[in-house]
């Protein structure tokens, strides 16, 4: 019987992000959308693709499509329930808000604005890591950057 | 899946070399550093630390160049150091033996040169599909640059390169034929010789990436009758930043130099030169005369090991690791059972290679998770990375259980551990 991982991998790999990892929420892609951007991890291989249907200003549908870790998954996944149906301005500033959390923001990981993303409070102590839980927000910051 | 133990009694035992490593006596997120990435970078034995630190203490001088004494004492030195991988790779004249920063440069140096000398728009360049990027990138560049064609064969499902498809690509009469001698994602030990003999009748130079061949078993380049044989001294428990090109002379002598500057003239004149005779044509410039003396410690080192055994432990610990870890539910291995150099590409269950990587790292256990730069491999496995656990002479079963005990912590933090 091995010995009982510790606290801070057990916060990495936590119910709630394996959930999401396994049963990843808005995945897949929309036709048509009105903006699609794809982002990869060349060191690591991890892909993702974003795609959202933004109607005024308003983001009415997102998916995102790909592969890669437990933790650049289930961010994308946590990050698509939370910005769907939130006005563009809004959405990016969750995700600065998401991105101050990995940097270890202590301020940011108390906002309930950040819903589920804030499970992966715990990435920030895995530095490498760090990258992997940004990919799917880059790509929403990437894909909306004209549009508000 | 089965795996096989080492067949052949080892010619002879390799001695208990951990002691030798300093860096392996340092912790590692609180426990013993089980390091197995060395195919990634080897560590390094006290007598290499040491030839570094005796290098800039008592003999650092510009080589081919001063005058006097100590100039001459660290030229003869360096030249040491040629000869001695010569000899550790049986090349017949050490004048074909190029020092280069590592294997990446070499096989730019032989594909810029060599493809200025060999390629004509529509000549066909053939690789293999489990190249690592720095024998596929080069040969791209030079396939755009000359309008040549890259034809990549294809694996077995086992990992291996496809002989029939081989084949069918020499009927194309390439001009070059570059593959690796051993696979870095997959541990596949190609049949260099009869590759070299197939490509020769097709008429082709064969380019050999010795990346991970020259660190783990013997190599007699004489015998392989290969064109261009490529190392890095990093991977051979010797420092970063040097490596060799082992070419026959008479194809050297007949490229182009890849660099110019120093050290690789003859006669200079205002607009044109001469060029120094081999090695020196190849070596433009200061050259990491530090490294290669280094490099040269740890052919040493690896010899007074003897290379027999090097590879029979390996053996030995892969086949002890295959059984280990083809025990584990949900365990894939990707690459042949036989055949196989110190390398384990594997996935486990529905975690990712990176959180095996995160959790493996916290019990002190290093391994690479990624595409091992070989992404049309990768596509091939249809994965996007594997986990891959490597070997060395400084690795024990004791590590290899190490490993087994962290990956049985990853099921279980996945939810996956059977009680």
């Amino acid at each position: 019987m091995p010995d009982q991982p510790d606290r801070a991998l057990e916060d990495l790999f936590q119910e709630l992000i394996l959930d999401h990892y396994r049963r990843p929420r808005n995945k897949g892609s929309l036709e048509p959308h009105t903006h699609r951007v794809g982002l990869t991890n060349p060191s690591c291989g991890d892909e993702l693709e974003l795609d959202l249907v933004v109607a005024g200003d308003t983001i009415a549908d997102v998916r995102f499509s790909g592969r890669g870790c437990s933790i650049s998954q289930a961010s994308a996944s946590m990050m698509t329930q939370l910005i769907k149906g939130k006005k563009v301005d809004e959405a990016r500033a969750l995700a600065e808000r998401f991105n101050e959390m990995m940097h270890g923001s202590a301020e940011a990981a108390r906002d309930k604005a950040l819903g589920e993303a804030r499970s992966l409070v715990g990435v920030a102590k895995f530095p490498v890591r760090v990258k992997c839980a940004l990919l799917g927000w880059n790509a929403l910051e990437e894909g909306t950057k004209n549009s508000h | 899946m089965s795996a096989r133990a080492a067949t052949a009694a080892p010619p002879s035992r390799l001695r208990d070399v951990r002691g030798d490593f300093p860096i392996l006596r340092q912790p590692a997120n609180g426990h013993r550093l089980v390091y197995l990435d060395s195919a990634a970078t080897s560590q390094k034995p006290q007598a290499v630390i040491d030839a570094i630190s005796a290098y800039y203490g008592g003999l650092n001088a510009n080589v081919h160049r001063g005058g006097y004494d100590l100039a001459v004492r660290a030229t003869d030195a360096y030249e040491e150091a040629r000869s001695s991988l010569a000899a550790f790779t049986g090349a017949p004249d050490s004048n074909g033996v190029i020092f280069v920063r590592g294997t990446t440069e070499g096989i730019n140096l032989i594909a810029s040169s060599l493809g200025a000398l060999k390629l004509k728009r529509g000549d066909t360049i053939v690789v293999t599909a489990m190249e690592h990027h720095s024998n596929l990138i080069p040969w791209q560049l030079q396939a755009q640059a000359r309008g040549a064609e890259i034809v990549m064969v294809e694996l077995t499902g086992d990992g291996r390169i496809d002989l029939a498809d081989y084949r069918r690509a020499m009927e194309k009469q390439p001009r070059i034929v570059a593959f690796t001698h051993v696979s870095n994602a997959l541990g596949t030990i190609n049949p260099v010789a009869e590759l070299v003999r197939l490509a020769h009748d097709a008429g082709a130079v064969a380019v050999v990436d010795g990346a991970q061949s020259a660190p783990h078993m013997p190599v007699d380049v004489e015998a392989l009758d290969c064109d261009f044989y490529v190392l890095s001294g990093h991977k051979m428990l010797g420092p970063m930043g040097i490596g060799a090109v082992i070419g026959k002379a008479e194809l050297l002598d007949a490229m182009p130099p890849y660099h110019g500057g120093g050290e690789m003239i003859n006669v200079v004149k205002d607009t044109t030169a001469t060029y120094a005779p081999l090695p020196q044509k190849f070596e433009a410039g200061t050259p990491n005369v530090e490294g290669a003396i280094a490099l040269g410690a740890a052919i040493g080192y690896l010899r007074s090991l003897g290379m027999d055994a090097v590879f029979a432990h390996e053996r030995e610990l892969v086949g002890y690791a295959l059984g280990k870890l083809s025990a584990i539910e949900g365990m894939t291995i990707y690459g042949p059972l036989d055949e196989r150099a110190g390398v384990i590409s594997f996935t486990l269950a529905d975690i990712h290679p990176h959180d095996l990587a995160t959790i493996l790292d916290h019990e002190g256990v290093a391994i690479r998770a990624g595409h091992h730069c070989t992404q049309p491999l990768m596509r091939r496995l249809n994965v996007s990375a594997t986990a891959r656990a490597s070997f060395y002479v400084y690795n024990t079963e004791e590590d290899v259980d190490a490993l087994v005990a962290a990956l049985e912590k990853a099921l279980t933090l996945f939810g996956l551990a059977h009680a």
